[in-house]
């Protein structure tokens, strides 16, 4: 088994097919999109997939070290960085393959018009512990 | 036995180790193998006395963990050096591991962990679920917050608000995983209004009651928010709002309002309505000042502009809104509210798709998002 990363942008990634923002749909079109992502995550604890699944808030600050005895630096919020993450799913699944055919049924979720959405999403597989027998 | 009865008698069974002189981190620890031990031996072999095998149990706990401790001979000449507790203690034990467990010294995170587990008789693996962290990472915040308390005299009556703010966010913190945080918090306040009279406790404990009755109408399928104004009020639990009535009513005939008691006034008085357009929202407002008047709240003030709108229109529930801090949580969906009931849609829409943005939960995205698209949706007809 193998843990991978599947990652939902507000921004960054290639060009979205369908870029409506969802104050945009339907009421009806927000509740089937939220019912399915449900669904999905509750599949995969069936299946024995799912690892863990977190939003973030759009608002993000960035901090760094100041020196000896300073307050940190902060700096941001940024309303036009490129890339924005807005959550991700982490499953635990047999192969890359497995991982891909997950992230293309997520991509999937429905949005206006009950259609599927499209949407990019980036898998990332994370880095392991060495393994025990290594030659 | 049921496990809420075992859980029960935790913190007596820890009093009385601690009355013995074994100090409370050590008595926890004994109390809480014993505690396991029980869950194991019982369904088998009931005990007749389940808190005297608690107490034996632990004991024996206790000297085996003293005896395979390196420094056992310090141990033991703290056992004889304590003194013996004298007559007339001040609080019971039970009251006195509430006041221990929320004192000053923690910090909220580590109090409501020590409460849930020597007071409630949780298991730490437990805790760890409710609040989604690592066991390791419950296991050390609790140790730490045993060290935190260690030179605390045990029998010593506290600040009984510092016990009723633990309780209130182990309530607030609702259901994930086993445990039903919302019903433990419940117990435990039910449990201490048993041993002290204190109106405020009485307060809480019906907010709680009140606030709990709702909750099968609160959510609907896929977890989807249902605000007030639109649950199913034939899902609220009656039974559940006769009590908490009674709790308050009890409290208040006492004369001595607090903030508790204010806040289940007004969840009162929702519950008092058997449709939305029925609710008393005049008597909210007057509810609302004297909860100003007693917090100076903003939060309060607020919630107070909402019922306004309801009870005076909402003009005047934005008027009430003036003057209090945009970046206040959920501000921008107050204002929303207001401006949609004042037939505003554009400013609303944007004031929900706003709110939505700053969200504080999933959930209430979702549901601030839906509200945005419902009225965008009435624009573009």
């Amino acid at each position: 088994m193998a843990k991978y990363l599947l990652l939902k942008h507000y921004r960054g990634g290639p060009t979205p097919l369908t870029d409506v923002p969802m104050d945009k749909w339907t009421p009806e079109e927000i509740s089937a999109h939220v019912q399915y992502m449900h669904d999905f995550a509750a599949r995969l604890e069936d299946t024995g997939e799912f690892v863990d699944a977190q939003a973030v808030s759009p608002e993000g600050t960035f901090v760094r070290y100041d020196g000896e005895g300073r307050p940190p630096v902060t700096d941001g919020p940024f309303a036009e960085t490129k890339d924005l993450i807005a959550g991700w799913m982490v499953i635990d699944v047999e192969s890359y393959e497995r991982a891909l055919e997950l992230a293309g049924e997520l991509s999937a979720a429905p949005g206006v018009g009950g259609k599927p959405l499209h949407e990019w999403l980036e898998v990332r597989p994370f880095l392991t512990a060495p393994p025990t027998i290594a030659e | 036995m049921e496990e809420a009865v075992l859980r029960a008698l935790t913190p007596a069974v820890i009093g009385v180790l601690v009355r013995r002189g074994v100090d409370f981190a050590t008595a926890e620890d004994a109390v809480q193998d014993a505690l396991v031990e029980a869950v194991r031996v019982w369904p088998t072999d009931p005990p007749r006395d389940p808190k005297g095998w608690l107490v034996a149990v632990s004991w024996r706990k206790f000297l085996d963990a003293a005896r395979a401790d390196t420094s056992r001979r310090r141990r033991e000449v703290l056992v004889e050096a304590e003194p013996a507790p004298g007559p007339g203690e001040p609080v019971d034990d039970t009251l006195a591991l509430y006041f221990l467990c929320a004192h000053p010294s923690l910090t909220s995170a580590s109090a409501v962990a020590l409460t849930l587990r020597a007071v409630g008789g949780l298991t730490t693996r437990q805790i760890a679920q409710a609040y989604l962290v690592p066991e390791s990472t419950m296991a050390q915040r609790i140790s730490r917050a045993k060290r935190t308390v260690a030179g605390v005299r045990f029998n010593q009556p506290g600040d009984v608000a510092t016990v009723l703010r633990v309780l209130y966010l182990v309530f607030n913190e609702g259901y994930s995983g086993d445990v039903d945080l919302a019903a433990e918090a419940i117990r435990l306040t039910r449990q201490l209004t048993a041993r002290i009279r204190h109106e405020e406790v009485a307060g809480l404990l019906a907010l709680m009651l009140l606030h709990h009755a709702r909750r099968a109408a609160r959510t609907a399928a896929g977890g989807r928010l249902v605000p007030l104004a639109e649950q199913d009020r034939s899902l609220w639990d009656t039974r559940l709002i006769a009590e908490g009535v009674q709790v308050l009513q009890n409290a208040l005939a006492r004369d001595r309002l607090g903030e508790y008691q204010a806040q289940a006034a007004i969840a009162a008085l929702h519950a008092d309505a058997r449709t939305t357009e029925e609710t008393d929202w005049v008597q909210i407002v007057e509810w609302y000042d004297e909860l100003v008047r007693l917090t100076d709240n903003p939060v309060a003030r607020l919630n107070r502009a909402v019922a306004v709108g309801e009870a005076d229109g909402a003009r005047a529930g934005l008027a009430a809104l003036a003057g209090l801090d945009h970046g206040l949580p959920r501000y921008s969906a107050v204002a929303a509210h207001l401006h949609e009931r004042a037939g505003d849609l554009a400013t609303a829409a944007r004031l929900y798709a706003e709110a939505a943005r700053s969200a504080p939960s999933l959930p209430e995205r979702d549901h601030l998002t839906r509200q945005a698209a419902r009225l965008n949706l009435a624009l573009r007809r």
